[in-house]
């Protein structure tokens, strides 16, 4: 297990390379130039040259790779090209609504998923199944910030449960509580949704098994059946795609975070976006990149703990 | 000149293409999953609604008129105004042209450049394989949320560049798809027999590899095409994609938040068009799927 875990965390440094490689050439290679963008079209070329040369843009391209690098690994996140204020403090204030927010999806997504996608399998083709597989259909369709838009109009709005807008604050654990409901259940409810259809269409491999039926045979009680003997084999390709649907729920985050007017690494990045702020949209892309790395890191581990093939390789 | 059409004879002999009879079974399947004929009768619906969205429409969809500020649905406006006085109903259906025409541009452009990829790395392996296929790993392991949005952060917006960016997004998901069914179709008998008999490579490719996927090729294109939609629209939320006053289902829920209180029709409905679109690409991918792939089926 210890090799595993070694081996896995050795892996994540090729990963982050790609990752930061991409981020790299999407915003040098593709047509368009950061300077002429950041100044408008009608910016004098001297300008747009003395902006290009601040920012390093006239080096060669192999240069200027390995300087994004060592500033990444540096941990130097560099400064706004629009108002020159560090990006590291305006990453410090807004990561933690970002962390708070996925984490908490990526518990309601599992909790609510598996167990609703095993009771599908369980009622395959009853109404609890037909329903469960319309309703994860919805939820694999609708866009996640327009669910939340839908759970503001609802809960925020109509039934004034809880609070609609914005991050709440952190010290308070109260008050960024209940800011906290509406958007983790938005992304979470979306996560839920394919969860739910993995886990049902998993359960019923497993449950034709002959192991399956050797275990019903002996009198098991049902119960134990599903919950000792088939779910166990089951949750194997569950987690190996949690690691997947974590990743999509970043993507989904940045639309929440904007509906929700939250505070957090998506609405810094759409704000710097905006603002054709290059150098903070880098270091905020260089940030999710290791969201990324991070959440396939943990899926993983998770992958062999509950993988007794992994375990006993030892 | 008679050797070529001996081998042309040989190739129809060597295709499996699908029987009558097997057709017959196949769209037996199809039309016996409800879900699977709503999916399509949504799909052909919305995109007849979009194609002739400039007969249907009962106002221009960019008509000003400050007089109809954020009025709520009456007969003559059915899904109310917004805050300049533009027809909810009318903009709704001018922008699913809009999202019906990325949504199967990109599908179209992805799925060709991921399809090519997969099968020149399958068929070909060694170096050109992992090389290929590592690009594929490194692109799927990003958000592809994130990723289009920041290649259209530095394209800028323009219909054409939406396309590009979500075709961007498309292709390693096609490639890895393709990619393992070259792999295990290149090993089969009958791929070894047109060897045997002389075709060359593109024509092994193209005639024997190629056509016993179809059936993987169009549930991967509903089931994206699905997504893109699903992307576009959370793009132009943000605001990125196609500029104003060009309505798309996007643009008009994040014009509508400032109003979500007093005039919640105006995002609501849209959202509604983007729901029931990408359900339908969704229901109609796996009934396909169940038609197509019979292994699947449960």
């Amino acid at each position: 297990m210890i090799r595993y875990v070694a081996q896995r965390i050795l892996l994540t440094i090729p990963v982050f390379l790609s990752v930061l490689t991409i981020v790299f050439l999407v915003v040098r290679v593709l047509p368009g130039d950061p300077a002429t963008a950041a100044l408008g079209d009608y910016a004098s070329k001297d300008a747009v040259d003395a902006l290009r040369e601040r920012l390093g843009l006239n080096d060669p391209l192999p240069l200027q790779y390995v300087r994004f690098l060592a500033d990444v690994l540096r941990g130097d996140l560099g400064t706004s090209m629009i108002n020159s204020a560090p990006i590291g403090d305006q990453i410090a204030h807004n990561l933690p609504y970002t962390l708070e927010l996925t984490l908490a999806a990526l518990l309601v997504g599992v909790t609510l998923g598996i167990p609703v996608g095993v009771y599908m399998a369980t009622e395959r083709n009853r109404l609890p199944d037909i329903v469960g597989r319309v309703a994860s259909l919805v939820g694999l369709s609708v866009p996640a910030f327009y669910l939340g838009l839908l759970l503001i109009l609802l809960v925020g709005v109509q039934l004034k449960w809880l609070p609609a807008i914005g991050g709440g604050d952190l010290t308070e654990v109260g008050d960024s509580l209940t800011h906290l409901i509406l958007p983790a259940l938005t992304l979470g409810l979306v996560m839920t949704a394919s969860v739910a259809r993995l886990a049902r269409s998993a359960m019923l491999n497993v449950l034709t098994q002959d192991y399956v039926r050797t275990a019903r045979a002996k009198g098991i009680r049902e119960r134990s059946v599903i919950s000792r003997h088939a779910l166990r084999s089951a949750l194997i390709p569950i987690v190996a795609l949690t690691g997947i649907w974590g990743v999509a729920l970043i993507g989904d985050s940045v639309t929440t975070e904007l509906v929700f007017s939250r505070p957090g690494l998506g609405k810094l990045m759409v704000g710097a976006m905006l603002q054709r702020d290059y150098t903070t949209l880098q270091s905020t892309m260089v940030i999710y990149a290791l969201f990324v790395v991070g959440i396939n890191l943990v899926t993983d581990l998770a992958y062999g703990f509950v993988d007794p093939r992994i375990k006993a390789k030892g | 000149m008679n050797a070529v059409a001996s081998l042309r004879d040989r190739d129809a002999l060597l295709r499996s293409a699908p029987t009558r009879s097997q057709r017959r079974r196949m769209w037996d399947t199809f039309v016996g999953n409800r879900a699977a004929v709503v999916g399509l009768g949504l799909a052909v619906a919305i995109t007849l609604l979009s194609i002739f969205a400039p007969l249907l429409a009962s106002h221009d969809p960019l008509a000003q008129d400050g007089a109809g500020r954020l009025k709520p649905p009456d007969d003559l406006f059915r899904l109310g105004r917004d805050a300049f006085g533009r027809d909810v109903l009318s903009r709704i259906l001018y922008a699913g042209r809009i999202s019906l025409v990325i949504g199967t541009a990109s599908v179209l452009l992805g799925g060709t450049v991921g399809t090519l990829m997969g099968l020149v790395a399958g068929y070909s392996g060694g170096k050109l394989e992992s090389l290929l296929m590592r690009a594929v790993d490194v692109l799927m392991a990003f958000p592809s949320l994130l990723l289009g949005l920041t290649v259209l952060a530095v394209l800028g917006p323009g219909l054409e560049k939406v396309i590009l960016a979500i075709g961007l997004l498309l292709s390693p998901p096609f490639a890895r798809v393709v990619h393992g069914a070259t792999l295990s179709l290149k090993e089969q008998e009958f791929v070894s027999a047109a060897r045997a008999v002389g075709a060359g490579h593109l024509r092994l490719m193209r005639l024997h590899i190629l056509p016993n996927m179809v059936g993987e090729i169009v549930v991967l294109v509903s089931v994206w095409t699905a997504s893109a939609i699903r992307v576009e629209a959370s793009l132009s939320f943000i605001g990125l994609g196609i500029s104003p006053p060009t309505p798309t289902w996007g643009n008009m829920i994040r014009d509508g938040t400032t109003h979500l209180i007093n005039a919640p029709w105006l995002s609501v409905f849209p959202g509604l068009a983007i729901l029931l679109t990408v359900l339908a690409f969704n229901l109609l991918g796996d009934g396909l799927r169940d038609v197509l792939d019979p292994k699947l089926q449960q």
